[in-house]
């Protein structure tokens, strides 16, 4: 009961002030928990409509990453197959694709729809809700010490807003045109006009939708996760004693309120021009054989609007997985991560400096020069950051004791294919240089290794080492290695060789460069990237296997299986409402004191004081 | 026949994949003596995986040099344009800083993930921070970024504040529309006429780019399709039109890209410095097209066999090309660009048709 009086009057006077004050469950940020106060949990409420973070956090991988990255990913496969051998007839296109691959080759259309779904999917449902989702919510209360999110109704209705997004964009494919097919960005006029394709029509629709449910269920989410890393910080977590999960957790939800709301703005637009006769992104339009009454409206508009949260996306997907990094490099190190000031203060910068970029998106877009230049120069800033983080971790393994858990593969794993994609940025973000490179295959390289394949492997790192804490069992360690190494071999395979096709002038986005016999000595290497890709899609089944069988029949795990010196490791294994029994642990130094001299054991846990002699490390 | 031999393909992988997996187990099985089944990394695991690390390294430079071998052929020639020699120095100097940068980190970080792999009861380094460390890779790559910057912008401001009231520059209108373009042509009074796309069912739809008949500047405008021709070491001033959604005027060889937005004028400019003929001869150039046309002689020869038509052999033609993503024809808007002498060009141009020849 000590606790109790300590810990909550404060919090909960605060709490109470708020509009949702009376939806927060009456003892979840006491100090001390009483099992027998809360209400029974039914199916529904445990399973279903959960508000508990854990819960919500399993429901967003499943939903997010298994359900959602495995269509993902399965659509890539098939545009590849197609890249490779083009126009060629397949029994899978004949099966999925249906009408729109007459007799197994596969229509020009559906080939744009099945980029740009891929494009949605893997940006904003897999690495955005489901990396976040996931992580966010199981680590924030577990990490800061909390009972549970500062609002779980909130943290509920965020998750089914999530599930109700992707069940609409999921639906999208099965309607009558098409679905969505103007690429992820969704530049109109071609997304805006039924009349310049068929998948601007309906599929556009639902795509509109989908995403503005998703923006609510993004803010909804982040906002949850600002104010419980401000108020809901156990006794002795200050802000320098946070794991690096939780700033960067933090700042990207910080990012996510920041830009979310411009994209919802442009996608309201958009739905205005197709439905309601407005002219805010088109203008001068002539199509089928008819001049339409649009007038005065700007596509470059809709391009600022876009990348205003396009940008800020790049890092909103990026450094929750750089977090997740840090975390697993230290523990897995046995060092304390390097430079935990300077992390902090680049995590800051990157978030800062993502707002102000997104013209390097648009060097080529009609926009006046002069603002070329300033992109080039706050873009090109943002890599000092970038390579101080790369150098941190760097030099956090060197004279450490590594542990080659599948987590530590796959967060190096992260560092290498980070610095590639990242170097290759210096020439994209150049204006001048983006000139001849500018919507071909590079850009198309670059953006994978830097956020797509770097966010996955901070994904995976983070499946691997807290799955303990998520399902209480192991996953299997040989098939993770296992895993790791397709994985990351057909990675290289498959984003190497493919800039040099981008090199050769190849625009991306073509069905099939067959129409230019130039190109035609690159179907080698087109082949060759395919065969990378399907080895790399073999390699995520074994993930899937070694996931749902550990998660039923996988060796139980202990409560601190990596000896962590994080809270999270501190809470029983098996689930419970609140997270701790009795007391919330307090915390008395950072969670970095690894292989410290003068302590017995190679790891000190946040919840130990610091003893007589000890010197205080945290800097 | 594709489908049954991706499908062996995967099946043979999946079995190698689970054949690896019982090796795995085997080795941990059989060396430590005893069956370990915490599913936590042991001292045997990290002398693996480490090594692995090191085997992975020397794995992305052969791949980093295989590519570069291999594939450096498919590469772009050299520029041919004014502007795309500036443009081809910092796109290789860009290259060299980016390639030193790579070799040199994904070393340290390889190496020392295999130096320092796990051994039990060995204690890491507690090295918190080190500001000084932190200054240096703070400041080199700022002193590196802060010069490639300079140098960007002043190259870019060079190729892009063109001078658009030139005399001698020749103006020309790429049009773009789903999905082909064209070319418009100044005319003797070198200055387009007005055009919009209300004008485009004007005289039975022959007024293909909409251009104004009310306007005298445009009664001497020539519009070509297929193909337009440039002299060489003559500056032109393009200005991009489109008609429908968002297109790229893309000309890789001049390295020249601009988007063609509708219901605005975009421009770019480029001063071409090698005929086509001249790049025919290009030794890369005669080198590529070798390759494609053998490439193209062993198609036909499967084609014919087959009892279809075979394919026409391959001639270098420099082209435009659409970038933006535009429909589904996007992977199919081409338009083939001649660049000649003066001569030839002005020979060309004259045997063009004229707008007002249409508006009679």
């Amino acid at each position: 009961m000590k606790g109790k009086k300590e810990n909550s009057p404060r919090i909960r006077v605060k709490m109470e002030s708020t509009e949702f004050g009376d939806l927060l469950s009456e003892d979840k940020n006491a100090g001390d928990f009483h099992q027998d106060h809360h209400h029974k949990d039914t199916f529904i409420t445990k399973y279903i409509f959960s508000q508990d973070h854990k819960m919500i956090a399993k429901q967003y991988l499943i939903t997010g990453v298994l359900f959602m990255g495995f269509i993902g990913i399965a659509l890539s496969l098939l545009f590849r197959l197609q890249l490779a051998w083009p126009e060629e007839s397949f029994a899978v296109f004949d099966i999925f694709l249906g009408k729109w691959a007459p007799e197994g080759v596969m229509d020009p259309n559906i080939y744009l729809a099945l980029v740009t779904i891929h494009g949605t999917i893997m940006v904003f449902f897999v690495l955005t809700a489901g990396l976040s989702g996931t992580f966010s919510n199981l680590l924030i209360p577990l990490q800061i010490g909390a009972r549970d999110m500062a609002s779980g109704f909130l943290n509920m209705v965020s998750f089914w807003l999530f599930f109700l997004s992707s069940a609409i964009m999921i639906a999208s494919l099965f309607v009558e045109a098409g679905p969505a097919a103007a690429g992820w960005t969704v530049y109109p006029p071609l997304s805006a006009l039924p009349q310049a394709q068929p998948g601007s029509g309906m599929g556009m629709t639902l795509w509109l939708i989908s995403m503005a449910i998703f923006v609510a269920s993004s803010l909804l989410g982040s906002l949850n996760y600002i104010v419980t890393v401000i108020n809901l910080r156990t006794k002795g977590m200050s802000l320098f004693r946070l794991p690096l999960t939780i700033w960067a957790f933090f700042v990207t939800a910080i990012i996510g309120v920041i830009s979310f709301p411009v994209l919802l703005s442009a996608a309201l637009l958009l739905i205005m021009d197709r439905s309601f006769g407005t002219s805010f992104f088109l203008s001068d339009i002539f199509v089928q054989g008819e001049v339409l009454h649009y007038q005065g409206g700007s596509p470059v508009l809709f391009e600022h609007l876009f990348w205003f949260l396009g940008h800020p996306e790049v890092y909103i997907v990026l450094l929750p997985a750089l977090g997740i990094t840090s975390e697993i490099i230290a523990t897995n190190s046995r060092k304390p991560i390097f430079g935990y000031r300077a992390m902090v203060a680049s995590i800051l910068a990157i978030a800062f400096l993502s707002t102000v970029v997104w013209g390097h998106h648009m060097f080529i877009s009609g926009m006046n020069p002069f603002l070329g230049s300033v992109f080039t120069f706050t873009t090109l800033l943002i890599a000092i950051p970038s390579a101080v983080k790369a150098f941190n971790y760097i030099t956090t393994l060197w004279k450490g004791n590594l542990q080659f858990n599948p987590g530590m593969l796959f967060s190096i794993g992260l560092v290498s294919t980070f610095i590639t994609g990242g170097l290759t940025g210096i020439i994209l973000g150049d204006s001048t240089l983006d000139i001849n490179i500018h919507d071909t295959y590079f850009v198309v390289a670059h953006f994978h290794l830097v956020m797509g394949i770097s966010a996955l492997y901070g994904l995976f790192a983070g499946v691997y080492h807290w799955f303990p804490k998520l399902f209480g069992r192991m996953m299997n360690k040989n098939q993770g290695y296992i895993h790791f190494w397709v994985t990351a071999i057909s990675a290289y395979g498959v984003f190497f060789p493919m800039h040099f096709v981008g090199m050769a002038g190849l625009p991306r986005r073509y069905y099939t460069n067959t129409a230019f016999p130039y190109f035609d000595d690159l179907a080698d290497i087109n082949v060759i990237i395919t065969l990378f890709a399907l080895l790399a899609g073999a390699a995520q089944l074994v993930f899937l296997y070694n996931f749902i069988h550990s998660m039923f029949f996988g060796k139980k795990a202990e409560q601190n299986p990596w000896r962590s010196t994080t809270l999270e490791w501190t809470a029983p294994v098996e689930h419970m409402h609140g997270n701790w029994p009795g007391e919330i642990p307090h915390v008395y130094r950072w969670a970095y004191d690894y292989s410290k001299p003068g302590q017995d054991d190679d790891f000190v846990p946040q919840t130990i004081p610091i003893g007589k002699d000890e010197e205080i490390t945290e800097h | 026949m594709i489908g049954l031999l991706t499908g062996t393909v995967l099946l043979l992988m999946g079995i190698a994949i689970w054949q690896i997996n019982k090796i795995y187990q085997l080795i941990q099985n059989n060396l430590s003596g005893k069956k370990d089944d915490s599913q936590i990394a042991n001292e045997k695991d990290n002398d693996i995986q480490g090594k692995l690390m090191f085997a992975f390294l020397v794995f992305i430079y052969v791949v980093t040099i295989y590519c570069f071998w291999a594939y450096s052929k498919v590469l772009l020639p050299e520029a041919a344009s004014e502007h795309g020699v500036p443009y081809d120095r910092l796109l290789w100097i860009s290259f060299a800083i980016i390639l030193f940068a790579q070799t040199i980190t994904q070393a340290l970080l390889h190496y020392f993930a295999f130096k320092y792999r796990g051994i039990n009861n060995r204690k890491a380094f507690f090295f918190t921070h080190d500001n000084n460390l932190e200054l240096i890779w703070t400041v080199i790559p700022a002193i590196v970024f802060f010069i490639l910057i300079i140098y960007g912008m002043l190259t870019w401001s060079n190729i892009m504040n063109f001078n658009d009231q030139d005399e001698d520059a020749i103006v020309i209108e790429l049009y773009a529309q789903q999905w082909n373009w064209k070319a418009r042509y100044a005319g003797q009074d070198n200055v387009l006429g007005d055009a919009n796309v209300r004008f485009l069912n004007d005289f039975d739809g022959r007024n293909t780019v909409g251009i104004d008949s009310s306007d005298p500047n445009g009664w001497d405008d020539i519009v070509v399709t297929q193909e337009f021709h440039i002299p060489v070491n003559r500056k032109i001033i393009f200005k991009m039109r489109s008609q429908d959604v968002l297109h790229s005027a893309y000309m890789p060889h001049f390295r020249a890209q601009m988007n063609c937005v509708p219901g605005m004028i975009t421009e770019f400019s480029f001063t071409p410095t090698k005929t086509t003929a001249d790049m025919r001869m290009n030794s890369d150039v005669v080198a590529k097209v070798d390759r494609i046309n053998k490439i193209r002689y062993d198609k036909s020869q499967e084609l014919i066999a087959k009892g279809e038509e075979s394919l026409d052999p391959y001639q270098f033609d420099y082209l435009l090309l659409c970038a933006k993503i535009c429909g589904s024809s996007h992977y199919n808007m081409q338009m083939k660009i001649v660049v000649e002498s003066e001569k030839d060009y002005n020979k060309w141009i004259s045997s063009q048709e004229a707008f007002s020849s249409i508006m009679q």
